[in-house]
């Protein structure tokens, strides 16, 4: 018996409509800023705003940074453990899983009890080390998400025979790691990549009460002063996000699958 | 002066132990391979010499020199491994040249080599490749050319022909002796697989239970194999228990037929003990002379496997299997007739017990592919 495919649509329809119709109701009145007609004011508004420029280029530099930190930090702890350590998986996993199950606001409170400026370690007593406690923050956020897609990688690479290989070919562990290790996780890691870079980008309730001046907390203060350049931000909110989500759906395409082998 | 020399290696993971004392010495330039089933020990041996694995006693020359205490990148030995582990981010050449840039080797001179070792595997338009553009026998010939390329010590090939299919198995081995020929390189051969270590080895090392159980040439190893072991693993062999009659006079009774043996038998009159046949060394049809053994029994099974006919006979409690080859003017005998059949003294060894048993249920043991 032929089975209907009239309830899947119906399904289908209803999520996209769940998701789609707030971002087009928001992004409709966003280009309602000037009385009777549509346009792209509130946009010229938000991008002309030095605060706006400010806040999206402090938490852009905070992504990369949190990006950069967090592949030194992981890359080389997922291939000790996949290679040396194996019994230590579970342990390694767990401790990734942490920033996914603590909420934000229980990690930022636990970090200002500990880095108080009356702390043996005041991080929080000057900007720039506030921004050091926020970049340590989001590495530890982003940890779920990297350490994830760069074992995943790993694991598909068998790491161990390509080590040994090299070994035998002279290869010091650093140089494995640079030259062996790495390339081949490369689409793993801006996988991570991305994923962290959308989340340093939204991220609110760390920067917001470590009083950082990030796109987040920007994004707050419009939206409780303003009535169309929320809606404008919000777009753009997503428009990157999609665009990293997109990024990393490219890269993660295998080139090596579009060719087989002969 | 052995080139390689391993001496009293043992080996434990945990309170198992792997390899129980493991001694060998290899002539430079020689081919040798460890034989034996999974779990043997012979790949944990292979991965020591290379430096892998450390071993948990004994010592490791090489040319006279002691490097058990040595990293792998330091012991100048090469590698290929059963999943090639070709590094997939570079490409043919660059694999090639990887060990080259690392030594140090000028860029021209690393070109130069690269060009050659790529010649000699017969790849030399590849180099431009990626390795996931290539067919696994391609693969392992660039993995053999990038172990080759630092000009190592010692080549060691860890079941490298195991993932290829049987064709291509058979050229890629015989292009890895003629290398190994011309190179006069040192190389150790680890397989499951008797009859590649039959063909291409100067000598064999039987590996059982973390112990050589017999080394030797390979047609010393297939003739006059020492032990059950070595007997049962190596080709297809009658397992057959005997009685002894006259240990003087080396004879014995099989199902009530008394034959003869060269071998040596210490056991006193009346024990029993296990005597192996190959059969290609029985004939079919009465003796025409007093040195062979004859046993008649009755034809159980005829198979015919094309250039050979397999027949089993049967005495008592013991079947024989005798291969022959077809001979279409003398027909194999009928299923059910009386069959004599035939052997020299020579071929009837008596095994030394190895303390392990013949496979159940079996007369005749095959060992052609283990996992």
């Amino acid at each position: 018996m032929k089975k209907s495919r009239f309830g899947p649509w119906i399904a289908v329809t209803i999520g996209i409509l769940y998701f789609l119709l707030p971002l087009l109701a928001t992004f409709e009145f966003s280009l309602k800023m000037k009385r009777g007609i549509y346009s792209f004011e509130a946009y010229r508004v938000v991008l002309a705003d030095p605060h706006f420029q400010a806040s999206f280029t402090y938490s852009t530099v905070m992504a990369l940074l949190t990006i950069v930190l967090g592949i030194l930090i992981i890359v080389p702890t997922v291939y000790w453990v996949q290679l040396r350590l194996p019994h230590l998986r579970p342990i390694i996993e767990f401790i990734t899983l942490l920033p996914l199950v603590i909420p934000a606001i229980v990690l930022v409170f636990g970090y200002l009890r500990m880095y108080n400026s009356s702390s043996w370690l005041p991080l929080t007593g000057s900007a720039e080390t506030t921004n050091i406690l926020l970049l340590f923050a989001y590495v530890t956020l982003a940890l779920p998400y990297i350490y994830r897609a760069v074992d995943t990688g790993m694991r598909a690479i068998d790491v161990r025979t390509l080590t040994e290989a090299a070994e035998s070919l002279g290869a010091s562990s650093w140089t494995i790691l640079i030259k062996i290790v790495l390339p081949n996780v490369r689409v793993a890691v801006l996988s991570g990549a991305f994923l962290t870079f959308a989340i340093v980008i939204g991220e609110f309730t760390i920067a917001s009460l470590l009083d950082r001046p990030v796109f987040g907390t920007y994004l707050q203060l419009m939206g409780a002063n303003r009535a169309y350049e929320p809606s404008a931000l919000a777009i753009i909110a997503f428009a990157v996000t999609w665009a990293a989500m997109v990024l990393m759906q490219v890269v993660g395409r295998d080139r090596r699958a579009a060719k087989p082998a002969h | 002066m052995a080139y390689l020399e391993l001496k009293s290696i043992k080996k434990s993971f945990g309170l198992t132990q792997v390899v129980k004392s493991f001694d060998l010495a290899v002539d430079k330039g020689e081919f040798v391979s460890f034989l034996g089933p999974s779990g043997c020990g012979k790949t944990t041996v292979l991965r020591m010499i290379a430096g892998f694995e450390t071993a948990s006693s004994g010592t490791i020359e090489v040319d006279g020199q002691e490097i058990s205490h040595l990293p792998p990148a330091k012991r100048k030995i090469g590698m290929v491994f059963q999943a090639y582990a070709l590094f997939p981010n570079m490409t043919v050449a660059q694999n090639v040249g990887f060990g080259l840039k690392l030594a140090g080797i000028p860029a021209e001179e690393t070109r130069v080599r690269v060009a050659e070792m790529l010649e000699m595997i017969k790849l030399p338009h590849l180099g431009d490749r990626y390795p996931y553009q290539l067919s696994g026998g391609q693969q392992q010939r660039v993995a053999l050319a990038r172990a080759l390329a630092v000009r190592p010590k010692i080549l060691l090939l860890d079941e490298p022909l195991s993932a290829l299919d049987a064709k291509i198995r058979v050229s890629l081995r015989e292009e890895i002796r003629a290398l190994q020929r011309e190179m006069g390189i040192t190389t150790i051969f680890v397989t499951h697989d008797q009859e590649e270590a039959l063909s291409i080895s100067d000598r064999i090392v039987v590996m059982h239970e973390g112990i050589a159980d017999q080394i030797g040439t390979p047609f010393e190893i297939y003739n006059t194999p020492k032990t059950k072991f070595a007997a049962s693993f190596v080709g297809t062999l009658n397992l057959l228990e005997a009685t002894v009659v006259d240990p003087g006079l080396s004879r014995l009774s099989i199902d009530g037929h008394e034959v003869t043996s060269t071998s040596p038998i210490t056991a006193p009159v009346g024990a029993k003990c296990t005597v192996a046949l190959r059969p290609e060394a029985v004939v079919i049809g009465p003796a025409h002379s007093s040195d062979r053994n004859q046993m008649v029994g009755t034809a159980e099974e005829i198979s015919f496997l094309g250039a050979v006919v397999r027949v089993r006979v049967r005495f008592g409690d013991h079947a024989v299997s005798i291969d022959t080859f077809n001979d279409p003017n003398t027909p194999p005998p009928l299923r059910g007739t009386h069959v004599a059949v035939t052997f020299r003294r020579e071929d009837l060894l008596v095994l030394e017990s190895s303390g392990t048993n013949p496979p159940a249920g079996a007369a005749t043991a095959r060992r052609h592919e283990m996992a």
